[in-house]
């Protein structure tokens, strides 16, 4: 068993979850370091999106460890689980949001309700004072002009956007993208990885599921290859991308280029 | 028909609506409680929480699954020999909220199912609780697609509650059957009812319906740009100047 290393916000040991016979995840263990940019890719059906969700206890895993910030989420190793839930587990969510493939805004509230969502649910702050965070944040991700606007109003590449800024209106320790760019028309997706990278270029922590090589390859800083429920390889960009000695990453990667070839992708492995 | 105009309308009519007035608090008290009967037996066959669900499905199989009527009667006579006895009135809400939540739950199951889980999900991920992710995000958007379920069980139970004039309650109906038994002018008298019975439900038809139009999402929207958004407008101009 590997011991946190000093500046891991999140580390997960030796995590495994079924769904009934299903092995989605095998003892997977991966640490996110403060300050850097993860990206986790792989085949799909992989489990990379089962793991992302293991993070923030969206699901539960069968068994291992996971622990965010010094605080341990879940353990299940031996006899006895013991499983952060209620407030503690709220608490760690709301230091580690999420942004989903689907967007997942509240149809019910317009954008800024919906920045302000966490700010005043989660963390009780005054609406008022709220509120001019908010604006800041609204503007910062291009969308200083939609305060009122309802989420059908918006095309997907605004959505995301307001996704983004609900999540920072948590002032969050760290970020998890799950392939947030895919359910987007191509033209739109620019924009968001643009947001992403800025979040990145100002220090946050992030974790980005993501078929999206190219981002992968110039912003990450580790990048962990998930297939067949498990970590295959994690490296830099460059072992990974240039480099790579795993025939299933090779696969992986080739394959992709010829897609990428025949679709003209911008975002193509160069 | 004459003499039905000037004569029988001005003796009987005031009498009529002191009835109706009472089919309205049977009504709007029997919505209220089963409208709360129906959330909290759909929320709580919806968790996860399994000790409930039984004892939930069997409630509302009964209160479904047996004749409103004997329902009432039972209430209203079997329950003193068991020694709950209660006046007229409330034995008559008692019988109609349980029928109308046990029904109402159904509606508002299906209703909270049929919003999108992403934003249940959503709402877990920045680590809202159960409880405000139902308060703040389902619920709301249950209601309005409920809504015209709701109005028409709302216009069922202004009808239905004539049935309560079989335990004594003196609502529009009962007051019907006495003014006949003292004129003997039995078709005259139920047709008055009956068009008493039909304003008032025509009538909650249309504001249900003019509910309905102003709880879209369309119309909170023009509300919002409107109203209430100067106040947040005031601070967010107020931020251009911030870094």
């Amino acid at each position: 068993m590997t011991a946190p290393l000093p500046d891991a916000i999140l580390s997960l040991v030796n995590v495994s979850k079924s769904f009934g016979a299903h092995r989605v995840l095998q003892n997977v263990s991966l640490q996110v370091m403060r300050g850097q940019v993860t990206v986790i890719i792989g085949p799909s059906g992989g489990g990379k999106s089962t793991l992302l969700r293991c993070f923030n206890l969206l699901e539960t895993p069968d068994s291992g460890s996971i622990s965010f910030d010094g605080v341990e989420l879940f353990c299940a190793e031996g006899a006895g689980t013991r499983h952060a839930r209620g407030a503690i587990q709220r608490k760690a969510r709301s230091e580690m949001p999420m942004v989903f493939q689907s967007f997942n805004l509240f149809n019910n509230l317009n954008v800024i309700d919906n920045v302000l969502s966490g700010p005043i649910f989660v963390q009780k702050r005054a609406r008022r004072e709220a509120l001019e965070d908010a604006s800041r944040i609204l503007a910062r991700v291009g969308l200083h002009d939609k305060h009122g606007a309802f989420p059908h109003e918006l095309s997907g590449g605004q959505r995301q956007r307001v996704a983004i800024a609900r999540a920072l209106a948590m002032h969050p320790k760290m970020v998890l993208f799950d392939e947030p760019t895919s359910a987007l028309d191509p033209e739109l997706v620019s924009g968001v990885l643009d947001m992403i990278k800025l979040l990145a270029d100002d220090g946050m922590t992030l974790v980005v599921v993501t078929h999206e090589m190219g981002f992968a390859r110039e912003l990450a800083t580790t990048v962990a290859f998930v297939a067949d429920g498990g970590i295959l390889k994690t490296g830099t960009p460059r072992e990974i991308f240039d480099n790579p000695k795993e025939g299933r990453v090779i696969d992986f990667l080739a394959r992709f280029r010829r897609e990428a070839g025949t679709r003209h992708d911008r975002t193509a492995p160069h | 028909m004459q003499r039905f105009l000037t004569d029988f309308v001005p003796t009987y009519l005031p009498d009529l609506l002191a009835g109706a007035v009472v089919t309205l608090e049977l009504s709007f008290a029997s919505m209220a409680a089963g409208l709360l009967i129906g959330l909290s037996v759909a929320i709580g066959r919806l968790s996860s929480f399994r000790a409930l669900r039984w004892p939930l499905d069997a409630f509302v199989e009964i209160w479904r699954d047996v004749p409103l009527i004997v329902q009432l009667l039972v209430i209203y006579f079997t329950l003193p020999q068991l020694g709950v006895s209660l006046p007229a009135f409330w034995a008559a809400v008692v019988g109609l909220s349980l029928n109308l939540g046990a029904y109402i739950s159904e509606v508002f199951r299906a209703a909270i199912l049929s919003i999108d889980n992403g934003q249940t999900i959503a709402g877990r991920s920045i680590g809202m609780s159960q409880m405000q992710i139902y308060r703040h995000i389902v619920l709301p958007q249950a209601f309005v697609v409920s809504l015209p379920t709701l109005g028409g069980y709302f216009i069922a139970l202004l009808k239905d509650s004539s049935l309560v004039s079989f335990i004594s309650v003196n609502e529009l109906l009962r007051h019907g059957t006495i003014i006949i038994s003292s004129t003997f002018q039995s078709m005259q008298t139920y047709f008055l009812v009956a068009v008493v019975y039909f304003v008032m439900s025509f009538v909650a038809s249309r504001l249900i319906r003019r509910l309905e139009h102003s709880m879209s999402f369309e119309s909170r929207h023009k509300r919002w740009s409107g109203a209430h958004a100067k106040a947040d407008i005031a601070v967010v101009t107020d931020t251009k100047a911030l870094p």
